[in-house]
């Protein structure tokens, strides 16, 4: 029988290891797997590569994770918001490296991975900083800049409802990367607010197949 | 300057701007100014507006009885959703973005070229923390992408010009230019005048202005429009 259910957080976090890439969903506070980043933070993994919409805020989550000297490399479209004190500190001490990513092209980069698509071209950036020494071509006109895809080792997202075979469902827009990411890491590991009996979920609303799901952990909150 | 004459107050920008969206577009309104456009499109006009955060079908902020943690918008205020509205992952929704599938996006910037360069994700090459968001892929991928901002910057100096010296979100993108003094145009001969603020002259309005801006047709004569 495949059982994808997890009992702790413990059990959640096994085998991250050092140096790890981990795709972490939310945008914002919406749809960030909270329960997942405390328990990456007492698990222990260290010189972690962060991809994640934000840069985390106040000191807990994933500013705790950096704080704690974690997080060696932090791939995000947008850091700086309100109270995200702990990242410009860092940042400003040169202790945190960053790479900036186009948000659509930050999503993209994570589907090509999960897509089997090793490299895009996209016009989003073109002629700006951010994509600077990359390789371009013009297509219909249009001038564009290759992106590489972004696969990686563990995604931590958040959904709504699941079952044993990993199914997901989401709500609102908590949705946003969280699919994206399930796809494009090995280790893909959801916290979720509700686990049904499997057959319970509709097909039709299955956001995010089983097959992208390795572990799912009921939170409550 | 001795000119009398009244600039719109951002409320009015907004305004102005929603009178121009017909209904059927799909639009996608920035921070700042933009998201009070959607204030000022009557509710029986359906523009149907997206979030790139995953909502398409926004609808207003809640009352105090349907608001809802989980739906938020891009600028991370909580929104509803309209009859007919869905909801998205990041990666279809920035398809939708550069897929050309977006008929407008509206945002706010620092600078505006007259070839139609826009800067508004930076203001300087080694920003502390830079932060980009959505911008970048907003303005390559809209239909149409219309600016909205002030004409000058707190200090006086013009925000329309001729090169941008800001860091450039998109290169050759903006067709339309919404200020607090006029509406301008994005031309291949550059900036033109659509409609100025009551009583401001064409003189004022230049003095204003980095780059040399024309008048458009409609505006050189006093019998039309």
């Amino acid at each position: 029988m495949i059982n994808k259910t997890v009992r702790n957080l413990a059990e959640a976090m096994q085998g991250i290891t050092d140096g790890a890439t981990v795709l972490v969903g939310g945008f914002g506070a919406v749809g960030q797997p909270d329960a997942l980043i405390e328990a990456l933070i007492e698990q222990g993994a260290t010189d972690l590569t962060i991809v994640a919409n934000n840069a985390g805020t106040g000191r807990t989550g994933l500013a705790r994770l950096m704080e704690l000297g974690r997080v060696r490399r932090i791939i995000c479209s947008f850091p700086r918001s309100v109270g995200s004190v702990v990242f410009e500190e860092l940042y400003k001490a040169g202790k945190l490296e960053l790479e900036i990513v186009p948000q659509g092209t930050l999503a993209e980069r994570m589907r090509a991975a999960g897509a089997g698509v090793p490299a895009f071209y996209t016009p989003t950036g073109f002629g700006t900083l951010l994509t600077e020494g990359k390789p371009t071509a013009e297509f219909n006109g249009k001038p564009c800049v290759l992106e590489m895809a972004l696969p990686g080792d563990v995604a931590l997202i958040q959904a709504h409802k699941a079952d044993r075979w990993g199914n997901l469902t989401y709500r609102r827009s908590g949705r946003n990367f969280n699919p994206v990411m399930a796809m494009a890491a090995r280790l893909t590991i959801a916290q979720v607010d509700e686990i049904e009996p499997l057959g319970t979920l509709d097909p039709e609303n299955i956001v995010t197949p089983g097959i992208f799901v390795d572990r799912v952990l009921r939170v409550t909150v | 300057m001795s000119d009398s004459f009244t600039p719109l107050s951002r409320k009015d920008m907004a305004r102005r701007v929603a009178q121009d969206i017909p209904e059927g577009w799909y639009v996608n309104l920035g921070i700042g100014i933009p998201t009070l456009v959607a204030d000022f499109v009557p509710n029986e006009r359906e523009v149907i507006f997206h979030s790139e955060n995953g909502v398409l079908g926004m609808g207003p902020a809640p009352g105090p009885d349907d608001a809802d943690p989980w739906l938020i918008n891009a600028g991370k205020q909580q929104v509803t959703l309209r009859r007919g509205g869905s909801y998205i992952h990041h990666a279809d929704s920035f398809a939708m973005i550069r897929g050309g599938h977006l008929d407008l996006c509206v945002l706010g910037a620092f600078e505006v070229a007259e070839n139609g360069d826009v800067a508004n994700w930076a203001t300087s090459a080694n920003d502390t923390a830079p932060a980009v968001g959505g911008a970048m892929d907003l303005a390559a991928g809209a239909k149409n992408l219309w600016v909205v901002m002030e004409h000058t910057t707190k200090d006086g100096s013009p925000r329309l010009v001729a090169k941008c010296s800001y860091p450039l979100t998109a290169m050759r993108a903006v067709r339309r230019v919404y200020t607090n003094l006029a509406v301008i145009d994005v031309t291949p001969q550059g900036f033109r005048v659509v409609e100025m603020a009551p009583g401001l002259s064409f003189e004022a309005l230049q003095a204003r202005t980095d780059a040399k801006l024309d008048l458009a047709d409609s505006n050189k004569d006093p019998n039309h429009g």
